[in-house]
């Protein structure tokens, strides 16, 4: 029965939350500036890299960025090797800013341009 | 039968004769000084010194050899002979800290050796001397003695000592120690002095002795390395004691002690049931997947294993305790096609458990974290691991229990052969096409991983600080025409050379520190550095900042001794595992983690002041550049320091670069 509940309590929040983050972040200005310092000041960094590029500890978040939608959910809800981030954490302006950021990251080049990872 | 005794001096001719050296010391301090006062002294008459000039008689005892010393036999100084022992071996170096204790097989080495196979290596911590053995192993096969001081230089080493047990890497580690209570100097010497310094390694060493007698030295030394060169590996320690080392050799029964010859044991091998069995579950498998970590001891390992999977058309997972398999080859894959398998062979695996679980540090189940199947539940799991003869209670470098369906203690490269004869008569005609049939397949899946692969470095290739892809592809350009060795890759760089460059060697790529205990990338990089040099090979390692903090006296090592080694520096400015758990806890715990001014969680950032790493490796007599921190600096830095190491000296590029 406990468990029941719990998992309830799990589907609404995964279901609810990107509903109520999408309807936050329609009415806040994001600021892919100030997302950059939030990315940094809040260790996103660490996994991610400094331009969202990912690596062994975390995929990349750039280029291609997810909808602000899935990136809101899977933040708040994870239960994976990345630790969840409260509102508390970060907050409907940060996630907005955050992602913001991300899709201000450019695409760089594919790796067949790059001489140096078309060696043999 | 009766065991001949060594006649030892007795406890008051060695108090004599130390207080007669002390003496003599003081004598000639003091006459010195006073002639120095002598003739610089304005006063017309100087005053009475305070001790007497020595006559030319005590000059001369104090000075000459002793007729019963200098020459091979009875009456030549116990050390000398210990030298004779350790020459028997082979031992080309001697990395070491000097200290007291030792000081009369320090003597040796120097003088009755002449300083030449064995040589000694001035270190300056024994962390860094431990470690330089460690890296000089995994290139030649080969072990070095380091010798320290018994309980601080011990101490010192332990940490090093615990990488090479975890490593199963043979390393004899020798401990001055003056044993005996009555007659041991006072003071410093008795600090540094134990009943059983050994006892302090006894639980990652696979053997330590105490030597009493030269005849047993020379028996436990042999010994001590036979044990640790036979499979599997591991350090040993011997006490050696300073009495000993001081007193001169004796007759036993009017002969002198003898050395032992060496007779190398042989790998113990699988059991020939366990061996069939295991050949007839791969051979039905469908996608059986071979997963090797510390399988190939030697080049004919890496062959051995090719010829396995190759034979049955098995995907090889290479965690890199070692090289065991080429990146290059199409059966090479990555940790996630564990998932698919319905047979694993794990070969030399350190951790069973975690290769077919995961555990997710998610802070479910009261802080825990969840755990969970990395495979189907009804893949059959083969284990030939020869640490399970050599398992050990307190440090837990055994991990998790795994439940396997075959398990040999057995060393894998030692029962290879075996397995692949089975497999080679078991195999019938149906079977043989079978197999044949998935290559193609294969040979795309690994295309497409290569594919995968290049896609993700270049992500982010044009970033500052410079990307760990970048870092690593644009150190293999400039070396990639030389004979390169990797000797070392420490504080995670996405694991890109692993992925990215062609290793097929087994110097290509040596593998870790064993216990994850920081501190071995710069010494053991200096050790197997050493070890190319002398095989005309050129010595390059990717050197994290944290690591190279711990004993950076090893830099001065490497140029005092003309060690050509190419260092470039994956400076993240921080301990970044610390910084993505401190992230991690104080997410858990719904609070803002606080970063005192850093980029990382207070406690883990190395910034502020920034550490000038090139300006540290110059002021020990490197070639060093720095901070790089835009990537197209580093092309032109890279090619200027290979040249430098080309010509024989250690370079240190100072890069600037993302966190992994």
């Amino acid at each position: 029965m406990k468990l029941q509940c719990k998992l309830i309590a799990r589907t609404l929040l995964v279901t609810c939350l990107p509903l109520s983050f999408t309807l936050l972040s329609s009415q806040v200005h994001a600021d892919a500036v100030r997302g950059k310092t939030a990315y940094v000041q809040n260790g996103c960094w660490g996994c991610h890299g400094f331009e969202g590029q990912g690596g062994i500890a975390g995929p990349k978040l750039a280029p291609e960025t997810k909808p602000l939608e899935y990136f809101n959910a899977f933040v708040r809800n994870t239960r994976g090797i990345m630790p969840p981030y409260s509102e508390k954490v970060l907050s409907a302006q940060d996630m907005a800013d955050l992602h913001a950021y991300l899709k201000s990251i450019p695409k760089g080049p594919d790796y067949t341009a790059i001489p140096l990872l078309n060696t043999p | 039968m009766k065991q001949p005794k060594e006649k030892q001096p007795t406890g008051n001719q060695l108090q004599t004769g130390r207080r007669q050296f002390l003496g003599g010391v003081v004598a000639g301090g003091a006459a010195g000084l006073a002639a120095m006062h002598t003739a610089n002294a304005a006063e017309p008459k100087p005053s009475a010194p305070s001790a007497t000039r020595p006559s030319a008689a005590r000059v001369a005892a104090e000075t000459a050899v002793p007729a019963d010393l200098g020459k091979a036999g009875p009456g030549m100084p116990g050390s000398d002979f210990m030298l004779d022992v350790i020459k028997s071996l082979d031992i080309k170096y001697i990395p070491s800290n000097a200290a007291s204790s030792f000081r009369a097989l320090h003597e040796s080495i120097i003088d009755y050796g002449g300083n030449s196979k064995p040589e000694f290596l001035n270190c300056l911590h024994e962390e860094s001397a431990v470690a330089m053995a460690h890296g000089y192993f995994k290139i030649t096969g080969k072990p070095l003695l380091t010798l320290c001081h018994g309980t601080v230089g011990l101490q010192h080493a332990s940490m090093a000592i615990y990488n090479a047990w975890c490593d199963r890497v043979p390393v004899i580690v020798v401990g001055g120690n003056d044993l005996d209570a009555a007659y041991r100097p006072p003071g410093v010497p008795t600090f540094h002095s134990a009943q059983d310094i050994n006892a302090m390694v006894r639980d990652y060493t696979k053997w330590d002795d105490t030597p009493v007698s030269l005849q047993h030295f020379s028996q436990s030394f042999v010994r001590a390395y036979k044990i640790a060169m036979t499979p599997p590996y591991g350090p040993v320690a011997i006490s050696l004691d300073a009495n000993l080392q001081m007193a001169p050799v004796h007759m036993h029964e009017g002969k002198m002690p003898t050395i032992p010859r060496l007779v190398m044991t042989s790998p113990p091998q699988g059991d020939s049931g366990a061996v069939q069995e295991a050949a007839k579950l791969l051979l039905q498998a469908d996608q059986p997947i071979i997963v090797a970590d510390r399988a190939a001891r030697t080049p004919a390992g890496i062959a051995l294993l090719v010829e396995l999977a190759e034979l049955l058309q098995a995907r090889v997972i290479d965690q890199g305790g070692r090289m065991n398999f080429p990146k290059t080859h199409y059966l090479s894959t990555p940790p996630s096609a564990i998932g698919s398998a319905d047979v694993i062979l794990g070969l030399e695996l350190s951790d069973f458990w975690g290769t077919v679980n995961a555990f997710t540090d998610n802070n479910l189940n009261d802080g825990h974290g969840s755990q969970s199947s990395r495979i189907k539940s009804q893949t059959k799991l083969i284990s030939i691991n020869s640490v399970d003869l050599n398992t050990k209670a307190n440090y837990q470098d055994f991990q998790r229990f795994q439940v396997v369906d075959v398990q040999m203690a057995a060393d894998a490269q030692a029962t290879l052969p075996a397995l692949i004869e089975a497999v080679r008569k078991a195999m019938t005609p149906e079977r043989k096409a079978l197999i044949s049939s998935r290559t193609s397949a294969l040979q795309k899946v690994h295309m497409e991983d290569r594919v995968r692969t290049r896609t993700a470095a270049a992500l982010g290739w044009d970033a500052s600080p410079i990307s760990t892809a970048r870092l690593c592809m644009e150190t293999f350009d400039a070396i990639k025409h030389l004979d390169w060795s990797l000797v070392a890759s420490e504080g995670n760089v996405s694991n890109w050379p692993n992925r990215l460059w062609p290793v097929e060697k087994h110097y290509h790529w040596l593998g870790r520190s064993g216990g994850y205990g920081v501190g071995y990338g710069a010494p053991a990089s200096v050790g197997a550095a050493l070890a190319n040099r002398d095989l005309g090979r050129f010595s390059v390692s990717i050197q994290s900042d944290g690591d190279l903090m711990y004993a950076p006296g090893v830099l001065w090592t490497a140029a005092k001794h003309k060690i050509p080694l190419l260092s470039v520096m994956h400076n993240n400015r921080g301990y970044h595992q610390e910084v993505m758990h401190l992230q991690r806890l104080a997410n858990f715990r719904n609070r803002k983690v606080n970063l005192g001014g850093d980029m990382g969680p207070v406690g883990t950032s190395i910034e502020r002041p920034d550490i000038e790493y090139h300006k540290l490796a110059e002021s020990m007599g490197w070639w060093a550049k720095g901070p790089i921190k835009e990537p197209a600096q580093l092309r032109a830095a890279l090619k200027e320091a290979v040249e430098v190491v080309k010509s024989g000296q250690p370079a240190l590029l100072n890069v600037w670069t993302q966190p992994r």
